[in-house]
């Protein structure tokens, strides 16, 4: 019953998000624009998401995904790779990046991993405007082309982004690879894998006393938070045709935690209803973004007073078929 | 099942052991050794080295001189995920578990080392993975049946009693199969009812081929309990035998009665 629920629940979910969305805004570009930037910064958010399973903090995801950036920038303007080799090769720089970093920072528990998290998007920063010979410094890297067309034996698997509406294209690949990741983040809380980072979270020291590789496993958790990031930060950057320093800023970072907040850390899909939520309520209020900080400093502090379980925790007494709640009941 | 027959190879042994926390030396050149199916106690006062002992034994703390020898092999200082697989598994003096899982998902987590799927098998879910969790389960409730909580079993352990809590402590110490188990202070907070009981499965557990060190402040149950004794004073080993021995050896009722004056009545008496 559960099962045919939950299946129920994701089809739903998938026609609304990959047919009545893209159809209800098929005249307007922009705000499509914008829910293809909902889903990417959602699956940036993922990763954090992840973190936050494992009971760390990660303060620094904007700092991985301008590593993303700038890596699949770089391979598609330098070395004149195509964009889906980029892609995958961005996924994989920021995940290496991630394990060399992570393998001292790691050792950090609570607010001081945080706080040394803090500093990561502002070195990734301060490296993307020094090392000019491979970023163009604060200029930035300009007219990205776009993603070419993928053939296999003369099979047009996706077209050349130029030769479609390219707003539609970035809406169905962004959706795909939030999809794609969403998907990755179930399978890894509802496996085995779920219980080991569950086990990390609430108390590492008797984890390892069964024989828990404690280290190497926060290490996987963080590789992962910044495939995610890697892969979205590639995405962001190719869309929007060229990357800056400020593409990702430390005011990213803590948005990604609010999202993840407000959504709700209990559940996969926090990550993704919480972005959704925020970002779009205030693409939608335009003039308040000079308040953008203020606004989302209230808002976490309000969700931390009454609503610390997130938007997903609450019970609204008609809920359809839609979100599963299994990994709600234990969290 | 029988108790394992003693072997003449010590099955862990600690030899010149020092742990120094600044200028305080809390565990100070000790050695002993442990024999296979052996229940072996380290007491001592408050404060006397022997959490940290334990901690040294199964490398949660590394040390400062000294070794700690399993089955013959140098094991000093190596990290505690490794100490559990080479089969010693320590419990911990504070009641430690996974408060926010029922006492059954508690169980299954600790079955990890016995998993045969890799992390990628995990994240398939490929046949190996689920079989072996399905084992896991099986093995859990068995293990939680024994320890009587088989009607807690679905419980969220922090629900639970503070008894029950200490037997799920050492539920979840079980089910790595560990070959030597470190029970610290397993009998604190129960009444003479429960001890009598959960020195019955310790017992049990011993029996099915784990040899056990335990720290306890229950002299009672000590006495009871083990084949030999270990105290600790100071950080150092001023004395080590068979129950009889420790209760009639005058350093030992010294260390003890040279601590009346702290009116802690558990550290003062030696006589069960
Ligand atoms: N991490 C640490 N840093 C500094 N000092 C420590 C640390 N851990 C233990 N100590 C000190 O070492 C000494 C021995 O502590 P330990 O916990 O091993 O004693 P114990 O015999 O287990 O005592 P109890 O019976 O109260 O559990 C104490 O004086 C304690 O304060
Ligand atoms: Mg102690």
């Amino acid at each position: 019953m559960a099962k045919v629920k939950t299946a129920l629940g994701a089809s739903l979910f998938l026609l609304v998000y990959l047919v009545l969305i893209p159809w209800l805004f098929r005249d307007q570009p922009y705000r499509l624009g914008v829910l293809t930037t909902a889903s990417v910064l959602s699956l940036i958010s993922a990763g954090v998401w992840l973190m936050f399973y494992i009971g760390r903090i990660n303060m620094g995801q904007g700092g991985f995904a301008l590593v993303g950036g700038y890596a699949a920038a770089i391979l598609v303007s330098k070395l004149g790779l195509s964009f889906w080799v980029a892609l995958i090769g961005a996924g994989f720089i920021t995940v290496v990046i991630s394990i060399l970093v992570g393998l001292p920072l790691l050792r950090l528990k609570g607010v001081y991993f945080s706080m040394i998290t803090l500093s990561l998007t502002e070195t990734a920063r301060l490296a993307a405007q020094s090392l000019s010979s491979l970023t163009n410094g604060t200029k930035g890297i300009l007219n990205l082309p776009l993603p070419g067309a993928v053939e296999i034996a003369g099979f047009t698997l996706i077209p050349d982004f130029a030769s479609v509406d390219k707003h539609f294209a970035f809406y169905f690949l962004g959706a795909f690879l939030t999809i794609l990741g969403f998907a990755a983040l179930y399978r890894v809380v509802n496996s085995r894998l779920g219980w080991l980072f569950r086990s990390l979270q609430q108390n590492e020291d008797l984890a390892s006393s069964f024989g828990v590789d404690v280290p190497r496993l926060r290490v996987i958790a963080l590789a992962i938070c910044a495939l995610f990031a890697g892969i979205g930060g590639a995405f962001f950057v190719t869309m929007q045709q060229s990357v800056y320093p400020a593409t990702f800023t430390f005011q990213d970072s803590t948005y990604f935690l609010l999202y993840c907040f407000l959504g709700g850390l209990g559940s996969v899909w926090g990550a993704f209803v919480g972005t959704f939520v925020l970002f779009l309520s205030f693409e939608m209020l335009q003039g308040l973004n000079q308040y953008q900080p203020l606004i989302y400093s209230l808002i976490m502090i309000g969700m931390m007073l009454w609503l610390p379980n997130g938007l997903l925790s609450i019970k609204p007494p008609f809920f359809g078929p839609g979100e599963p709640k299994k990994e709600e009941a234990r969290p | 099942m029988t108790p394992m027959p003693m072997t003449s190879m010590p099955l862990m042994e600690v030899k010149n052991l020092t742990k120094r926390f600044g200028g305080l030396a809390a565990v100070n050149d000790v050695t002993f050794a442990v024999a296979e199916g052996e229940i072996l106690s380290v007491i001592g006062p408050n404060g006397a080295g022997k959490s940290t002992l334990f901690k040294l034994a199964s490398s949660f703390l590394a040390a400062t001189s000294g070794k700690v020898f399993f089955k013959g092999e140098d094991i000093t200082s190596q990290s505690p995920h490794i100490a559990a697989r080479k089969g010693i598994v320590r419990t911990f003096q504070e009641t430690t578990i996974f408060r926010n899982m029922t006492a059954l998902d508690n169980v299954v987590v600790a079955h990890h080392l016995r998993s045969r799927a890799s992390l990628p098998g995990f994240f398939f879910g490929t046949k190996t993975a689920r079989e072996d969790e399905g084992r896991f389960r099986e093995s859990a409730s068995e293990i939680l049946d024994y320890l009587g909580l088989g009607d807690v079993k679905d419980m969220v352990a922090s629900t639970l009693p503070h008894g029950h809590l200490r037997a799920l402590g050492i539920a979840i110490g079980m089910a790595a199969e560990p070959q030597l188990l470190l029970l610290d202070e397993p009998f604190a907070g129960m009444n003479s009812e429960e001890t009598a009981q959960a020195i019955r499965m310790v017992r049990g557990i011993r029996d099915r081929g784990v040899t056990i060190i335990l720290v306890e402040h229950d002299m009672s149950a000590v006495m009871n309990i083990s084949d030999r004794i270990v105290v600790l004073n100071f950080g150092k080993k001023i004395a080590e035998g068979t129950p009889a021995e420790i209760q009639n050896d005058e350093v030992v009722i010294e260390a003890y009665l040279g601590r009346e004056d702290e009116s802690e009545d558990r550290t003062c008496t030696l006589k069960p």
